[in-house]
Parts: C-alpha cells; sequence; structure tokens
C-alpha cells in the first residue's frame, strides 16, 4: 500500500501536467453527475430582482440578464460538455475503427474505397459541414453529438488501417489464422486489442475537439436548446451584455479553457505511456 | 530525361489526376446529399412558412429552381453547370449568382488568413527551433505549456475577452466591422490606418489559432532533424552552433511545414464562419452562415464545393512545392503520400 502510495506520488511528480488532467477532468465528471446536489440553486430559477447581479456571497459568479445563478449554470453546463464530448467520440471512434480495420486487413480494392472516402471527407472544412447540416435538422443537442461525431472519424480511421496493416503480418495473427480463427476473431480479439493505446490517445484528444466544437456552434445558436444551459450558450448571453456584465464572458469561457485543456494533457500523457518511443 | 523514366512521370501524373477526379466527384456528391436528404426543403421558408402561400405557389416555385425533377437528374444538372463554373442562382431574396456573392467575400477572407498565416510562421518558427534546441530546457517547457493552452482557448472567447478589454473599456480599437461610417470621406492612407484598425484584432484571433499547432509542429520536426548524422558531422567539423541550427537544421526542419500547411485549409476557411460572425466582416464565413440561416441551397451547395476545393487545391500546391524544394521525393512522392515517406526516411 505504501508502496503503490510512493509510485502514484513519484508519477506526480514525473507528469504534474498530466495529473492536473486527470484532477481536472474527475472534477468535472463529478459536477456534471452530482449537479443537482452541487448547485445552489435550479439553474434556469430567475432570480428578477438579481439581474446582472455581480459575483458576490450570494452569488459565486454573478448572475445573468435573466437573473439566473452562473454557477449553478456552470455545473449544469458540464453535463452537455460531457455528453457532446463522449457521444461524439463514441460515434467517431466506433466507424473510424471499423473502417479502419475493414482497410487496413482486406486492402485491395474496399482499401483502396475507403481511403478515398477517408480524402473526401478530409477535404470539407468540418465546421462547414457541420453547419450546413444542424441548419437542416433541429438544432438540437442530440443532433450535433451524432454530426460532431459523423465528421470526424477519418483520423482514426487512417491510424487503425495503418496499425492493422503491420499487425496482420505478425506471427501471432498468422498463428491464430492457421489455428482456425475466423476473420472477425482475428479482427476483433487480436488486432483491435494492440491498436487500442493510440485509439485511446486520439480519443481522448477528441473529446477536446469535441467539446470546443460544441461550444462555438452553441455560441453561434444553434448549439443546445435554449434555456439548457451550455457553456456555449452561456458566452452568447455574455456577449451581449459584454460592456454590462464581464462574468458573463470570462467564467464559461474560462471554464471550456480548463476543460479542453485536461482533456488535451491527459491525451498528451496517454500517448507519452503507449508511444514512448514518439515522445517530444 | 529517359524514356523509361518519362513514363514513370506520365504513370504517376495519370494516376494523381484520376486521383483528383475521384475526390471531387466526392465532394460534388457529399455536398449534393448533405442538403438534399436533409427533411424540408429549400423553399418552405417561403411556402409552408408563409400563409400566403398554396400549394401552386409552391409548385411554380419548386419548378422555377428545378426541385420538381428526380434527385439524380438534379445531381447530373447540378454538377454539369459546375464545371463550367456555374454555381447557380442565389436563392435567397437576392438572387444574383452564387459565384458572384461568392467572389465578393472569398478576398476578404483569403487575405486576412494569408496575412495571419505570415504573421503565424514568423512567430512560430523562432519559438519551435528555440524550444527544440535544448528540450527539457525552461523556454522549452514554458512554451510547451503555452502551447497547450493556445491548443485549449476557444477563438472566438479570446476575441471576446480582446473586445471587452481593448474595444469597450480602452477603447483603442473598432468593435467590428471592415470600415468606419466615414471611410468614404478619408484619404489613401487614413483609408488604410482604418482598415488596418478594423482587421487588427481578427487577424490577431487567426493568427493566435494557429501558432499553437505550427510551432508545436516545428519542434518536433526541428528535433527530427537534429538527430540526423549529418548534423553530427556539421557540428564535428566545428561550425558553430548558430550556423548548425540556423542554416543546416532549419532549412530541413521547414520542409514538412509545407504539407502542415497545405493541411491547415480546412480549419481556416472553417474558423472564419465564426472568427467573421464575431467581427461583423462580410467574408465567406459569414456568407455561408447567413446561407445557413436563410436556407439558400444552392448557395450552401456552392461554398461547401468550393471549400473542399480549395483544400484540395492547398494540397496539391503543397505536395507540388514539396517536390520542389525536396529533390528526393520527385522521384519517389506520390500525393497524399508525403508524410508517410517524411516519417520513414526523416529529412536527411
Amino acid at each position: 500500500m505504501n508502496r503503490a502510495l510512493f509510485s502514484l506520488l513519484a508519477s506526480f511528480r514525473r507528469a504534474p501536467l498530466f495529473w492536473f488532467g486527470v484532477t481536472v477532468v474527475l472534477c468535472v465528471f463529478v459536477c456534471a453527475v452530482l449537479a443537482p446536489w452541487i448547485a445552489p440553486y435550479d439553474p434556469n430559477l430567475q432570480h428578477l430582482n438579481d439581474k446582472y447581479a455581480p459575483p458576490s456571497d450570494m452569488f459565486w459568479l454573478g448572475t445573468d440578464a435573466l437573473g439566473r445563478d452562473v454557477f449553478s449554470r456552470l455545473i449544469y453546463g458540464a453535463r452537455i460538455s460531457l455528453w457532446v464530448g463522449f457521444v461524439a467520440v463514441g460515434i467517431s471512434i466506433s466507424i473510424g475503427v471499423a473502417l479502419g480495420l475493414l482497410a487496413g486487413y482486406f486492402r485491395g480494392w474496399l482499401d483502396e474505397a475507403i481511403m478515398r472516402f477517408v480524402d473526401v471527407m478530409l477535404c470539407f472544412p468540418s465546421f462547414f459541414l457541420i453547419l450546413a447540416v444542424v441548419a437542416f435538422l433541429d438544432a438540437s443537442i442530440f443532433n450535433i453529438m451524432v454530426i460532431i461525431g459523423l465528421t470526424s472519424w477519418m483520423g482514426v480511421a487512417r491510424l487503425v488501417r495503418a496499425e492493422t496493416l503491420s499487425l496482420r503480418e505478425r506471427e501471432f495473427v498468422a498463428a491464430s489464422r492457421l489455428a482456425g480463427a475466423g476473420t472477425l476473431r482475428i479482427l476483433c480479439l487480436h488486432i483491435l486489442p494492440n491498436a487500442l493505446g493510440p485509439v485511446l490517445v486520439s480519443a481522448t484528444l477528441g473529446v477536446a475537439g469535441a467539446i470546443l466544437t460544441e461550444s462555438a456552434l452553441s455560441f453561434l445558436g444553434i448549439g443546445a436548446e435554449i434555456p439548457t444551459a451550455s457553456w456555449g450558450n452561456m458566452l452568447m448571453d455574455g456577449r451581449e451584455a459584454m460592456g454590462v456584465a464581464w462574468w458573463l464572458s470570462v467564467f464559461p469561457g474560462l471554464a471550456i479553457l480548463l476543460t479542453v485543456l485536461s482533456y488535451n494533457l491527459l491525451g498528451e500523457g496517454l500517448r507519452e505511456f503507449f508511444e514512448p518511443e514518439r515522445r517530444g | 530525361m529517359t524514356n523509361a523514366s518519362l513514363g514513370r512521370v506520365l504513370r504517376r501524373l495519370a494516376k494523381k489526376l484520376l486521383w483528383l477526379l475521384l475526390v471531387f466527384f466526392g465532394i460534388t456528391l457529399i455536398s449534393f446529399w448533405v442538403i438534399h436528404l436533409a427533411p424540408g426543403s429549400p423553399t418552405d421558408l417561403e411556402t409552408t412558412m408563409n400563409p400566403l402561400a398554396d400549394a401552386e405557389a409552391r409548385q411554380k416555385l419548386e419548378a422555377f429552381y428545378g426541385l420538381d425533377q428526380p434527385l439524380p437528374v438534379q445531381y447530373v444538372n447540378w454538377v454539369s453547370r459546375l464545371v463550367r463554373l456555374d454555381f447557380g442562382n442565389s436563392m435567397s431574396s437576392d438572387p444574383r449568382p452564387v459565384m458572384d456573392k461568392i467572389m465578393e467575400c472569398l478576398p476578404l477572407t483569403v487575405s486576412m488568413n494569408l496575412i495571419a498565416l505570415l504573421l503565424t510562421l514568423i512567430i512560430a518558427i523562432p519559438i519551435g527551433v528555440k524550444a527544440a534546441c535544448r528540450p527539457g530546457g525552461l523556454f522549452d517547457r514554458a512554451s510547451t505549456l503555452a502551447v497547450y493552452i493556445g491548443f485549449a482557448m476557444p477563438g472566438f472567447w479570446l476575441a471576446m475577452l480582446l473586445m471587452m478589454q481593448l474595444c469597450i473599456n480602452w477603447q483603442l480599437l473598432p468593435l467590428s466591422g471592415l470600415t468606419s461610417l466615414n471611410y468614404d470621406q478619408l484619404g489613401p492612407w487614413d483609408k488604410f490606418l482604418d482598415l488596418s484598425k478594423h482587421l487588427a484584432l481578427p487577424v490577431f484571433i487567426y493568427t493566435f489559432g494557429s501558432l499553437a499547432g505550427m510551432s508545436r509542429f516545428m519542434r518536433s520536426s526541428m528535433l527530427e532533424v537534429l538527430r540526423q548524422d549529418y548534423i553530427r558531422t556539421a557540428r564535428a567539423k566545428g561550425l558553430p552552433e548558430g550556423r548548425v541550427i540556423w542554416r543546416h537544421a532549419l532549412r530541413n526542419a521547414l520542409l514538412p511545414l509545407i504539407t502542415l500547411l497545405g493541411l491547415s485549409v480546412p480549419s481556416l476557411i472553417g474558423g472564419s464562419v465564426i472568427i467573421e460572425s464575431i467581427f461583423a466582416l462580410p467574408g465567406l464565413g459569414q456568407l455561408f452562415y447567413d446561407a445557413v440561416l436563410s436556407r439558400d441551397y444552392s448557395l450552401i451547395m456552392g461554398s461547401l464545393v468550393l471549400g473542399a476545393v480549395l483544400t484540395l487545391a492547398g494540397n496539391l500546391l503543397a505536395d507540388l512545392c514539396y517536390g520542389l524544394a525536396d529533390p528526393r521525393i520527385r522521384s519517389a512522392n506520390m500525393i497524399g503520400q508525403t508524410v508517410e515517406i517524411r516519417a520513414s526516411g526523416g529529412a536527411a
């Protein structure tokens, strides 16, 4: 026990940024899950006598134009960010892994077709594509998660394909093929687990990207439906009150910055763990 | 050039052209289907949501835009006009050709991005080089931290903070727009000054946005080069360190940057939506955003295709420049493989 504690402390000192990331990510997670118990007020409760109240003992981070408590809304906003991050990345990883495995394992025309599709998708400015689709569907947070996922799988597909290309030539794959394992079994039980490290890294970085994209969309007013609190549409409110209430612009942005930063630090830490040879 | 090598070059060229055609075809297909598979019709805003319009008006309108034909026919018509550079007419209340509208907005977006890109290079290259000279040193660690923060900083938030401080609190810069109200009465010098003041913040935000990635990339590219044998040779024969770094190493480390520049086109175009909307600048991003809000199908499809084709052009240009700058690539490279070659062969 002592030893485990010691090695944990040692790794704290070796990689302080990584552990900073872990801490913040965990905090945001706890906030999102326990939001109703942590938040001092209902996020949509309007304190009509306290519109634009500056940060104080009563409202830690102030209130907005409708007298809603910014701190409570920030805590509830963590839910949106987490949902978007995980659902979008879940979709993009699933598509990317499936297509990457297929392309890398079967090669030939299938590989050619999949990779040209990747080339095409990479040509689109993804924000354009997302905006175009969102405009025609209802701007609901669910649609946005799906669309971010559908437009961000290309990197993972390339990564998994490259891993698969080299893994399929390895002895243990040949051995399991000789032992009579089916294609599906080889792909899922032998190749995929060995490619999981880099996938995990890009998933972590992907969560950061998805959170940023969602906040940008909400900032433009086509993200989370009002009055649901999301960090992005809180910033939109802040923009309208820019000369009046600085706290509306500062705190939600700080939340986005810290969260995205932490996921990135987490991802970089994992990268060093999984691919020590590619450091720096 | 011998016959055999000429044949090889021609074959490679043909392959590249085929790739280009294929990708272009894919781009048009996706741009078209993304819009047309979505629920609703472009005429919704004028018919279903307009109590005065009846079913007949809707039919007329759809016939006017050619929307009554089956989708594949619409697609073929659209593409055949597209290759003649005819993007169709805008479906909004301002029914000029899409091409005209885009061409009106493109110069602003492109020039802002070019200026920002130039600034980014000027700042990012020295930072990356200096960080790579002593990896793990104080400067390296400080710049790494700054890079992480830069990656995570939402551009629109930074823009808001700066607007709040510089434009509202200190009144140093104008809040938004491209020109002041009295722009037409100004002399040429004052006009330039007015324009620069309006564009200073947007260009700064663009620059900040690509700074982190660029300096990080420069650092790792430089580290890679500094590991090479010829750098050891250069040091061993007694060249001063400055000369080794800034001449021998830097020139080789700059090569991969060309590819990165090509790859950054789509994110720059995508980023223009939000920056231009914050600063109310009449560029491509703003045009696209308005088109999306008013469901202007032809303008949306046109911008999507244009954005993708610009990206394609950026990639091709990067490949071409890479080939020109690095003779080894000229004989070995095929489009899209530049990065792999660099990764396996190093930049020796």
